[in-house]
């Protein structure tokens, strides 16, 4: 399998990219400070963090006893810069804002 | 002060050796980082991250901690004008290894000031820096990672 083919199958599920949310609000997690945010066993922590780090989004640390866990954002530059930026960027940014200006005003 | 870690992987098809002069050949770095880094490279030396040309003003300087070619790079890391300031310093390793036919670069970035504007710049810098360093020496063509920024 390619790489990027790891990175989207591993981005395909919403436990991995809730994993990945709660590795980059805090660097430097251990298994147990994962399985605290989420609502997941142990074994499906230790499942998911497997396919993210073959994917190469999640890199680890050893400090000490613990193993630390960190986001690996570079695999999401390689795709923004393969299927967002070479793709007309100023026309993805403007529907974007303009997106946000309609949900905006329909919340407010 | 609390301080932050953050730490980037890359794998690039190349050798350590060239991962290394990718790193710190001021005519390299100029391609793909629009900075050249400048030092004799051994330890305590001072390094510069020079915008543009030789001439130019450094946007990142520091010291160089240890140098191990091809394997490991260790440099102090602050903005110039905290370059006095030492507790506001950072330290990054950049580790290089061959796996497969493949290189791995690993860069730790820490003793980070937690939400500090080098925090914000770093976490922002490094996966453009590195994407682009790989498709450089993949394909001999950098990304125009900064153009339209």
């Amino acid at each position: 399998m390619k790489d990027s083919d790891l990175v989207f199958k591993a981005l395909a599920d919403p436990g991995r990219r809730k994993l990945l949310d709660v590795l980059n609000a805090g660097d430097g997690l251990t298994l147990s400070d994962l399985r605290a945010h989420l609502d997941m066993t142990r074994q499906g922590v230790t499942q998911h963090l497997a396919v993210l780090e073959a994917a190469g989004l999640v890199a680890t640390l050893r400090r000490g006893r613990h193993k630390l866990h960190f986001l690996n954002p570079v695999p999401l530059q390689e795709i923004y810069d393969r299927w967002i930026a070479r793709f007309e960027r100023s026309r993805v940014r403007a529907l974007r804002d303009l997106k946000q200006r309609l949900e905006g005003a329909r919340n407010a | 002060m609390p301080k932050s870690t953050f730490v980037y992987v890359v794998y690039i098809a190349s050798t350590p050796e060239k991962v290394w002069s990718g790193l710190l050949d001021g005519e390299f770095t100029r391609q793909y980082w629009e900075h050249e880094n400048v030092s004799d490279w051994k330890a305590g030396s001072k390094w510069e991250h020079r915008k543009g040309s030789e001439s130019g003003e450094a946007s990142i300087l520091g010291e160089v901690v240890e140098a191990r070619k091809p394997s490991r790079l260790v440099l102090t890391w602050a903005a110039p004008h905290e370059a006095k300031l030492r507790h506001r310093h950072s330290k990054v390793t950049f580790e290089i290894e061959a796996v497969a036919d493949m290189t791995r670069l690993t860069v730790t970035h820490d003793e980070l000031e937690a939400n500090s504007d080098m925090e914000r710049k770093i976490t922002s810098g490094w996966p453009r820096v590195l994407s682009s360093l790989k498709t450089l020496l993949e394909t001999g063509k950098p990304l125009k990672t900064w153009a339209g920024r």
